[in-house]
């Protein structure tokens, strides 16, 4: 129970990007289309659950074993930015297709909050293994959702008669702010 | 290397290359902490505090570092300075230090700051590099400042804490998540307004 609790809190109620506003570069940047912003996702919600893992091994089993949890900043990037090495490489070798339509954005992963917020919140909560793993796997979840939803609505927007000044990233951010108005319809199913 | 008056490396980051408003570059911290002025103008001044030294560190070493490994150099700097930060606002400012929660922290990932020094800090000597940095860090606690002064009047009719309206009727959600990004998103299209009139 308690584990669907913060599976339910990551993917809607406390969702990263609308709650906690992390991944909001690649959420502006990856949102033209639907395709590209299922890609991204997915991509995201692997490192995401693989971060949870090893950032959690990492910190309970190396830094605060040998008293060292002030380097906890730099041992969290480094391990996130070698995870998105080896995901590009694969992804590369076995997905070129993907690999091309995420172009820039993949190694930019590295420098998408969303993805050292995760293991800090997962340091700051005080999760326990499987609770952080669960965490990842349901943040990454609500980040594609709603990454989805965004490109799905920016599609259509593309039609749109909009006055000069409100194109482009004004009205990506007045779709997001609406967006996050109607994800406040689901802070009433639980609290955190 | 950059060939401009040297006042103009501080100044373009006011305006023309202002993170926030040009660039949209580090919207994260943007959005999230600036729930009033105060935290707005700590948040911008920790970041450019990073900001700066990382800039002197890395125009220091930039002939030193092999290009291969320059992203991952610069990061471990950034991530060096942010602990500084993080434990001087703990030791001196706990209330600071809690109202901006893990967001200081996450000034690592801050994208601007590693574009600083891709794009400048790493091409040209210190001075300019310095420059540079406290001019786009400037242009950021501005925006910031900004940001947080609208959200914190509307949401509360105060500014830094002082009653500004009397009597408002606070309109809560421009302290909520959602009330961040319709601040900004008028905000830019202001600023998109403004910059084709002087053009």
């Amino acid at each position: 129970m308690e584990l669907l609790l913060i599976f339910v809190a990551a993917v809607l109620t406390n969702n990263f990007v609308l709650h906690y506003f992390l991944g909001i570069c690649p959420f502006l940047g990856v949102s033209s289309r639907i395709e590209t912003a299922v890609g991204m996702g997915l991509a995201v919600i692997f490192v995401m659950t693989l971060t949870a893992t090893v950032t959690w091994l990492i910190y309970h089993h190396v830094l605060v074993r040998f008293g060292l949890p002030f380097l906890e900043y730099a041992a969290f990037i480094l391990v996130i930015a070698s995870l998105v090495q080896v995901v590009e490489m694969f992804l590369r070798k076995f997905s070129p297709e993907l690999y091309r339509a995420l172009g820039i954005y993949l190694p930019l992963i590295t420098t998408n909050c969303s993805i050292l917020g995760l293991a800090l919140f997962m340091v700051l909560r005080e999760y326990d293994f499987i609770e952080g793993l669960v965490f990842g796997i349901g943040a990454g979840i609500g980040f594609t959702l709603v990454l989805t939803i965004m490109a799905g609505i920016r599609e259509e927007l593309a039609f749109a008669d909009l006055p000069r000044a409100f194109r482009g990233a004004p009205i990506t951010l007045i779709t997001a702010g609406i967006l996050a108005l109607a994800f406040m319809g689901f802070s009433g199913l639980i609290r955190v | 290397m950059s060939r401009r008056p040297w006042y103009r490396e501080y100044l373009k980051g006011l305006w023309e290359e202002n993170p926030i408003f040009r660039m949209l570059l580090g919207m994260c911290p943007t959005l999230a902490v600036t729930t009033s002025a105060v935290n707005g103008l700590s948040m911008g001044l920790a970041t450019t505090f990073v900001l700066t030294s990382t800039s002197l560190v890395v125009s220091i070493i930039r002939k030193l570092v092999p290009s291969q490994v320059r992203i991952a150099t610069f990061t471990m700097i950034i991530a060096t300075f942010v602990t500084v930060a993080d434990l001087f606002l703990k030791a001196k400012f706990p209330a600071i230090s809690k109202a901006l929660g893990p967001y200081v922290p996450l000034i690592v990932v801050n994208c601007f700051i590693l574009g600083r020094q891709e794009v400048f800090a790493s091409k040209n000597p210190t001075g300019r590099s310095i420059l540079d940095a406290l001019g786009v860090g400037s242009g950021f606690i501005f925006a910031l400042t900004l940001l947080g002064s609208i959200r914190e009047l509307l949401g509360s009719g105060e500014v830094f804490g002082h009653e500004v309206i009397p009597s408002w009727h606070p309109w809560v959600v421009m302290i909520l998540p959602a009330g961040a990004f319709l601040t900004l998103g008028f905000l830019v299209a202001a600023m998109n307004i403004i910059e084709e009139r002087t053009r």
